[in-house]
């Protein structure tokens, strides 16, 4: 299916949820979804026999200040071949949204790298901890306002 | 010994005891096995036929800190690394010695300036003896800083008494280090035993 079908197959299930289709002028075009709406549009897309996006590529995190952080999922689906860009914008303050852990498995780690870098929570996650970075660490490095630690557990970070 | 050579029975060496012990210790370097980035690839380049380390008797890899005599840092380290290293090197034995290998262990390298996560060289956790430099170091770059160790290793002075300068010096360095131990903040719940 090509992007603007995809677009309309997904406006005429979930209506006002579905919020816009960006075509940019480079690189891939993308279909903003209200955040709440995140888990039943990913599982539509998974099961809908003309969708079958059977494979979550990547799903990760951006920053957009200074009011929302975004999270991305790339889809692909290995039976017809076309993909998907879906976009979910969280406000900064309060930045939650619903898992897809249960969607696709993949996406349990992802989540978990997302919420460790970014903050974002991801409501219903099995096990949401940080993954890269020391459990005490304090702070989401890769928010555009981050400030790097001066210390670290007695060790001083810079001379 | 060449003046001596040849004038005695057959298998008799005149040598010192000093001698004697650093050219055991120097010989039989043993490294520990592991490698926390890039530059580990090198070192396992280094370990395999083409270069072979056990040329100069460091061939031996152990799997466990009990068994090493040189931890050879190679990579990035990580503050999430940092407090493990510290504590494989304090689980080695005495002597033991610590190769800083690559930009990244000697003074954080690349991420010296935007790498949040990244320390800053590992001397600053634990006492480094041999600096590499290169990003990655070559194999050779290796070699050459194990010779160095090895020169450094043979004009130690193992049956001395030390001078009360030395002692002082000695133990001014292990009080700080012991201060410094107790400063660091127990491991996460998770972490521990
Ligand atoms: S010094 Fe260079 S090659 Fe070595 S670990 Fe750092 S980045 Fe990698």
């Amino acid at each position: 299916m090509q992007i603007q079908e995809l677009f309309e197959a997904l406006k005429k299930r979930f209506g006002d949820q579905v919020l816009e289709l960006a075509t940019p002028a480079s690189g891939e075009p993308s279909v903003t979804v209200s955040a709440a709406a995140v888990q039943d549009v990913a599982l539509f897309c998974r099961e809908d026999s003309s969708l079958e996006f059977d494979q979550l590529m990547c799903l990760s995190g951006v920053d957009y200040p200074p009011e929302h952080l975004a999270v991305v999922y790339h889809m692909h689906s290995s039976t017809k071949h076309h993909r998907l860009i879906l976009k979910a914008m969280v406000p900064r303050e309060d930045p939650k949204l619903p898992t897809v852990s249960r969607v696709w498995r993949t996406a349990n780690w992802h989540e978990r790298e997302a919420y460790d870098l970014f903050g974002i929570v991801f409501t219903g996650h099995a096990n949401l901890r940080r993954i890269l970075l020391p459990q005490d660490w304090v702070g989401y490095p890769l928010r555009k306002d981050y400030v790097f630690p001066t210390e670290y557990r007695g060790i001083k970070c810079h001379d | 010994m060449p003046i001596l050579e040849n004038r005695f029975e057959e298998n008799v060496v005149f040598s010192t005891v000093d001698e004697m012990i650093n050219w055991c210790r120097l010989s039989s370097i043993w490294p520990m096995t592991f490698g926390l980035a890039c530059c580990a690839i090198e070192m396992m380049a280094v370990g395999a036929g083409q270069y072979d380390l056990d040329r100069f008797g460091a061939g031996a890899f152990r799997a466990t800190p009990r068994q090493s005599d040189l931890m050879i840092v190679a990579g990035t380290v990580t503050y999430k690394m940092a407090i493990r290293i510290k504590r494989l090197y304090e689980q080695m034995p005495e002597p033991k010695f610590v190769m800083a290998l690559g930009v990244c262990a000697s003074a954080g390298g690349p991420y010296y300036e935007h790498g949040y996560h990244v320390l800053k060289g590992v001397d600053k956790i634990i006492p480094v003896d041999i600096y590499v430099p290169g990003c990655p170091p070559r194999p050779e770059a290796l070699f050459d800083g194990l010779l160095k160790l090895q020169e450094k290793i043979r004009h130690q002075k193992v049956l001395r008494r030390l001078t009360p300068q030395e002692k002082s010096v000695i133990d001014e360095t292990t009080r700080k280090y012991e201060l410094e131990t107790q400063k660091l903040a127990p491991l996460p719940k998770e972490y521990q035993a």
